[in-house]
């Protein structure tokens, strides 16, 4: 990499290979595409908000991997008793 | 004790197998085991040629498989190693002449007459890639350091879970160190932490390949070739050595030299 990549932040081509591929092959070993996991995400916040008040805007869902399995991971931030006390008055 | 069947495969063609095949089968020869191997890739055979042993070829493994001769007529001996043998491709026949029972078949009359039998998978997961990894014990995956490669190489590294012929260990091929110190090549370490798989060897590029090629004598045979080192420590973990990996950086600084030292790299 040279100066002139490094100072305008310029990512050197093994890096990029690195990023592209392990998304690449998050897809190809879950057969699940990125539409499908946005669908997911909808369908998931759906059937919570259900039982409890989520913060619909922060819930982050992604694939993580471990070794060569993958898994479903969900983040999802419940909204405070507190503020739902008083939003019920 | 019966032999060890081993197949070498990869998905993306081009990425080394018939190399990888031909120079193991050489290091194992070397160190004093009866080799036999057969190439798997029927309609498109380079094997023979690879080995040098093109002129000798009388029958192949259709010629066995359908009874026109017996297995051991189809056993091409080699020209240098007494205790190794090809068994080439039909050339003008395709996958489909072969299924994977005949492959069973075929290597159960071979298992009592050697120590290893190695295979040359074809390129792709098809029909030929099924009868390649059908009898196998092990199947050592192939790839080079570069993003299509990879990505066949996982995908194959699944289906080989999923057909239970177990996740497979990895040998990284052509791997060009000075790229790699660039941060222009993707490292050993990347592709181990992209694949998740067991290591069995880095093959670093070298021009010795394709002149040792060129001759018709696998670069396994040059004692001074580092990819022809390379493949010869691959062939003595097979055979169950322990030999530390090649240091393919001599160009290391002096903090890299530190961290080696004390273990953090």
């Amino acid at each position: 990499m040279s100066l002139f990549e490094r100072f305008f932040g310029k990512k050197n081509s093994a890096d990029n290979a690195k990023e592209r591929l392990q998304l690449v092959l998050i897809h190809d070993r879950t057969d699940l595409t990125p539409a499908e996991l946005d669908s997911l995400k909808d369908d998931l916040i759906a059937t919570i908000s259900r039982h409890v008040e989520i913060d619909a805007q922060a819930m982050q869902i992604g694939v993580e991997h471990d070794g060569r399995s993958q898994r479903l991971v969900a983040d999802i931030p419940l909204k405070a008793a507190r503020r739902r006390a008083k939003r019920s008055k | 004790m019966p032999a060890q069947v081993i197949t070498i495969t990869s998905g993306k063609g081009g990425v080394g197998k018939t190399t990888a095949v031909a120079n193991l089968a050489v290091g194992l020869a070397l160190e004093g085991a009866k080799v036999v191997c057969i190439d798997g890739d029927i309609g498109l055979r380079n094997l023979d040629v690879i080995l040098g042993l093109e002129n000798r070829i009388v029958y192949d493994i259709v010629d066995v498989i359908e009874g026109r001769c017996r297995l051991k007529q189809a056993m091409i001996r080699d020209k240098k190693l007494p205790e190794l043998y090809l068994i080439p491709a039909a050339q003008t026949r395709d996958k489909n002449a072969v299924s994977p029972s005949d492959m069973n078949r075929l290597i159960k009359d071979l298992r009592n007459d050697c120590d290893f039998v190695l295979i040359d998978s074809p390129a792709g997961i098809e029909r030929g890639f099924k009868n390649a990894i059908a009898a196998a014990d092990r199947v050592l995956v192939i790839t080079n350091p570069e993003v299509s490669a990879v990505r066949d190489a996982d995908r194959v590294i699944g289906i080989l879970e999923a057909e239970g012929k177990g996740p497979g260990a990895l040998i990284i091929n052509r791997l060009n160190p000075t790229l790699v110190k660039n941060h222009n090549m993707l490292s050993a370490d990347d592709v181990l932490d992209l694949l998740a798989v067991e290591l069995i060897g880095v093959v670093p590029e070298d021009e010795n390949v394709i002149i040792s090629s060129n001759r018709g004598a696998p670069v396994a045979f040059d004692s001074k070739s580092k990819a022809g080192q390379a493949f010869r420590n691959i062939a003595k973990r097979l055979r169950g050595e322990k030999v530390p990996f090649l240091d393919l950086d001599h160009t290391g600084g002096l903090w890299q030299q530190l961290q080696r030292l004390t273990g953090r790299k």
